[in-house]
């Protein structure tokens, strides 16, 4: 019967691509795997001790390592929080319990214009902004081109999660006679305290790897960082600079720095959503 | 004593309108005004961002016009600035990571929302997260180690053998260009397309699926047929997003594109991008024109990328307010 | 809220602590070229001298002229002299000139990767000012055949390389071949940044070299140390007189000695394309950009102090590197020239 073969046919049909799809998951993942493979085949065989406790040699000697460029964006991202997590949450505070629909939607559109602008205009900007005006490229200048990437994840992540806290417990505490920071302060973020904690580790986690913004504000430097007025090694930008070159140590510290560096991110991406998958503090009642 | 907020509206006693100093006593009128000026700066930051970039091109502007776009010549020496080497590069090397990347990551999307057993997909889901986190830095080293002598070796061969009359695979291979720089692109955007896909076809409504199945459809004419046109919208968004981490993307561009201001019709001959001509000339950019040129090119991907950015949020929206709408 | 209070505390902490550092840092950037011999100096005067630390950034001659201009850092280096325009710009916005000062002399050489050769390359003007051109396309172009009788070459397309970014040494390599060929004077000419015909870009002396060990059949121009470190093939280049010359010591030195007596007293001059038997055709000096007024005194005796070191130690380490000494007379002039520095 034609229509028994009709659907037999419909029905490999089906099979077929349905196991496409399946093949393209594999696929996709396979990379990931791949390259997490690579890299920690690579970069594991790569470090020593000496990458993590030498300054690197001059051009063309081998040995040395990166220890002045892991504390130096240690220091990069610990400025860049200072800057960019009070602006992101105090900000994101604002929009979610005090403002009204007009300054919420401005506010929210600049955070969304400023999120998708590409990181190396945001070195652009950090020029002009931090690098021309103080004369010299700095770590100071660095970590602002970083703070301000982190600021639009930092709001709206905080606006979600302070919103997402159940209406009941700001009632109760209005019945209870506190006044609305009291209420704030002391019931609603700590209630949102986790959202917004995985908010600000995957704002971290995104801007610790980025290397544009970083090539014209905190430049570079073989020695440890004295000064936020100075220029830093970073991570990133050494890993940029190493794999560029010809020298064989040169690639293999850049191996073993990006190992350190995905290492890191992936820590911070792992720690923050194993805190949201916890779930919000707050009891449902 | 009560203590009275005007903002809670009309649920305490009415009272006359207070001085500004006497409000300012009152904690809520400080953690009010304090978070409000921390909303401001993100407002102004981003004003001042886009103002910087505006004046700050206006040399070339003042200069050339509108034949910025249209003239594909950049010299340095003898002050002539063209766009069109840098958007053409910037545009085919996404187009060639989407024309990669959509494929597979609908058909990875379809597979984990439809198919796979919940805990699958989930775990599948964390490691795909884990791979949109990986800093671009790191897909440039992996391009310029593996893929650049893969491309050489293995890829160029297999196309140009037998297709290689076609202006589009014509020429010796570098390693580097086009089609190197689009890999790996595509290889950075396929977890955005995964990911947002995979959540809009979560979001479409049980009933539509099992509609259609109970009419007789197979799983994947149910699938192609019914559920995936119904987030269609969505998965467009998605499309739009990983398109403009593309169109942004630097670091792993610069590292395998190849530097060479030309366009070519060859995808295996080198070129530039926007982001990496920036990266790489930025600093040494003497004269203010040369500067202002470059400039001038960051704000033409600042505004490629805000286009697609506000786009793709509408369209991705539009979906799953659609499906979270329709519900029985 | 009080364990993120006592995180702030230590890390504030942290930092003061190490604020309180009082060495000396000294930043300056620019070219690729001299980066091995500069890293190498710079190291071992802060051996000598702890608390003074030279930040030099290999950024290239381009990045370095300009950013000693826009005042982001101290210093500057360049293997490209700084133009007139330049130079101008500069004390515009300064009120006070740049000065240049030699620190050693390099070569250019023409490196390549070609599998399975027999021999090693000569090259002419003409076949260098060819290829660049992308005029000649193939290895075995009877042009470049002429040069190497006896050398088996394959038939395969020549990858051309070059630099990508503002660059000394592409100034030092466009210089000698407008001064070889007309074609290139009208077409391409000399600067730190050209219209190249063809080829691709490297960034950075190091970039290029990079590029040239991992594809096959390229060519590209890089400074000696560079090829020699990787191990890397470089060719012999026609030199005026006619001699095929591959760039060592002596060829660099025989190269720069007609021009040692006749140094102007800014000390900017190219010795590309010189008369001589053993000179090698594509040298240069390299200059370090200083301010002639830097208002920081510990950082002005700290510039005066290397460059004295630097004309006098420094120079021992220059020839283990392939760096050629300067000649006397040029240590000479230099040596009152530092004076100058306020």
């Amino acid at each position: 019967m034609s229509s028994n073969l009709r659907v037999r046919w419909r029905k490999l049909v089906s099979d077929i691509m349905m196991t496409m799809t399946g093949l393209c998951a594999l696929i996709s993942v396979s990379v990931l795997f791949f390259i997490l493979g690579y890299l920690v085949y690579n970069g594991g065989t790569s470090i020593n001790w000496a990458f993590f406790t030498q300054l690197p040699r001059p051009a063309g000697e081998p040995g040395g390592g990166m220890a002045n460029a892991i504390v130096g964006s240690g220091k990069l991202l610990f400025a860049a929080s200072l800057f960019g997590v009070p602006i992101g949450f105090l900000g994101g505070v604002y929009l979610a319990e005090f403002s009204g629909s007009l300054v919420a939607s401005i506010v929210r559109y600049a955070a969304d214009l400023l999120n998708g602008v590409p990181s190396i205009v945001i070195g652009i900007f950090a020029y002009s902004m931090v690098v021309l005006p103080f004369k010299g490229f700095s770590a100071l200048a660095g970590a602002f081109a970083l703070g301000v990437m982190m600021i639009p994840i930092t709001l709206r992540s905080t606006e979600e999660f302070l919103k997402n806290v159940p209406n009941n417990l700001r009632e109760g505490a209005m019945a209870l006679g506190a006044s609305k920071s009291q209420t704030i302060r002391t019931v609603i973020i700590p209630a949102a305290y986790r959202g917004i904690l995985t908010a600000i580790l995957l704002a971290l986690a995104r801007v610790a790897g980025e290397t544009a913004p970083l090539l014209f504000t905190a430049l570079g430097n073989p020695y440890w960082n004295n000064s936020w007025t100075q220029p830093t090694a970073s991570l990133p930008a050494m890993i940029y600079y190493y794999a560029l070159s010809a020298y064989d140590d040169y690639h293999r510290q850049a191996w073993a720095g990006g190992l350190v560096l995905l290492a890191l991110i992936l820590i911070i991406n792992i720690v923050a959503r194993t805190i949201l998958a916890r779930g919000i503090a707050v009891p449902r009642s | 004593m009560v203590t009275t907020s005007p903002t809670y509206g009309s649920a305490g006693p009415a009272v006359a309108p207070r001085s500004f100093l006497s409000k300012l006593r009152n904690g809520d009128e400080i953690a009010r005004l304090v978070t409000f000026v921390f909303a401001m700066t993100v407002v102004l930051l981003t004003v001042l961002l886009v103002y910087q970039l505006w004046i700050n091109s206006a040399l070339p502007r003042h200069k050339f016009g509108l034949h910025f776009f249209t003239t594909s010549v950049w010299d340095p020496v003898m002050d002539e600035f063209g766009a069109l080497p840098f958007i053409y590069g910037t545009l085919v090397t996404s187009a060639v990571a989407l024309f990669l990347a959509v494929p597979l990551g609908i058909g990875a999307a379809i597979f984990l929302a439809e198919l796979a057993p919940q805990r699958i997909s989930d775990t599948l889901q964390f490691f795909i997260d884990l791979l949109a986190a990986v800093p671009s830095v790191i897909y440039g080293v992996l391009g310029v180690f593996i893929v650049v002598p893969l491309m050489r070796t293995v890829i160029y061969p297999l196309i140009n053998k037998p297709l290689g009359f076609l202006p589009i695979f014509k020429g010796p291979s570098y390693g580097v260009g086009f089609l190197t720089a689009g890999i790996v692109l595509a290889i950075m955007v396929i977890p955005y397309i995964i990911s947002v896909s995979r959540e809009v076809l979560l979001s479409v409504p049980r009933d539509q699926r099992e509609a259609a199945l109970a009419l007789g459809a197979t799983r994947w004419e149910s699938t192609w047929k019914v559920v995936v046109p119904f987030a269609k919208t969505g998965i467009m968004g998605s499309i739009f997003l990983a398109l403009a981490r593309a169109l942004g993307e630097t670091m792993a561009v610069t590292m395998v594109v190849g530097n060479t201001p030309k366009i070519a019709a060859s995808l295996f001959a080198p070129g530039y991008s926007i982001a990496a001509v920036i990266a790489n000339e930025f600093t040494e950019a003497t004269g203010p024109l040369y500067t202002q040129s470059l400039i001038a090119l960051g704000l033409v991907l600042f505004l490629l990328t805000f286009v697609l950015n506000g786009l793709a949020r509408i369209l991705i929206l539009v979906t799953t307010q659609k499906g979270s709408g329709v519900t029985r | 809220m009080k364990r993120f209070t006592g995180l702030l505390v230590a890390g504030l902490a942290l930092v003061a602590v190490v604020w309180a550092a009082d060495s000396l840092l000294i930043n300056g950037a620019g070219a690729t070229f001299p980066n091995p011999i500069y890293t190498k100096w710079f190291s071992e005067y802060h051996k000598k001298d702890p608390k003074i630390e030279f930040n030099y950034q290999s950024v290239g001659s381009g990045a370095g002229i300009k950013q000693v201009t826009d005042g982001t850092v101290d210093f500057g280096a360049s293997d490209g002299p700084m133009n007139d325009e330049q130079l101008k710009a500069y004390q515009d916005k300064h009120g006070f000139p740049i000065l240049h000062f030699p620190t050693v002399l390099g070569a250019v050489v023409p490196t390549y990767n070609v599998p399975g050769l027999s021999g090693a390359l000569n090259f002419t003007p003409e076949a260098l000012a060819g290829i660049y051109l992308g005029k000649i396309t193939k290895w075995n172009d009877p042009i470049i055949a002429g040069a190497n009788k006896g050398v088996n070459l394959p038939a395969n397309d020549i990858i051309v390389i070059h630099r990508s970014d503002g660059s000394g040494t592409t100034y030092v390599f466009t210089d000698y071949l407008s001064k070889v060929s007309d074609e290139w004077k009208s077409k391409v000419s000399k600067n730190t940044s050209v219209n190249w015909p063809v080829g691709l870009g490297g960034k950075g002396n190091e970039g290029v070299t990079g590029l040239i060990k991992q594809t096959p059949n390229s060519i590209g121009y890089v400074e000696l140390i560079y090829a020699a470190q990787n191990n890397i093939p470089y060719g012999a280049v026609k030199n005026k007189t006619g001699v095929f010359v591959k760039a060592d010591l002596k060829g660099v030195s025989a190269a720069a000695a007609g021009m040692a007596k006749d140094m102007p007293a800014d000390f900017r001059v190219s010795i590309t394309d010189p008369l001589g038997k053993d000179a090698y055709p594509i040298c240069s000096f390299t200059w370090l950009l200083i301010p002639q007024k830097i208002s920081d005194s510990a950082k002005r005796d700290s510039i005066k102090g290397f460059l004295k070191w630097m004309l006098a130690d420094g120079q021992g380490y220059a020839e283990q590197l392939d760096y050629a000494k300067l000649p006397k007379e040029v240590v000479e002039k230099e040596s009152k020239a530092i004076n100058s520095v306020q």
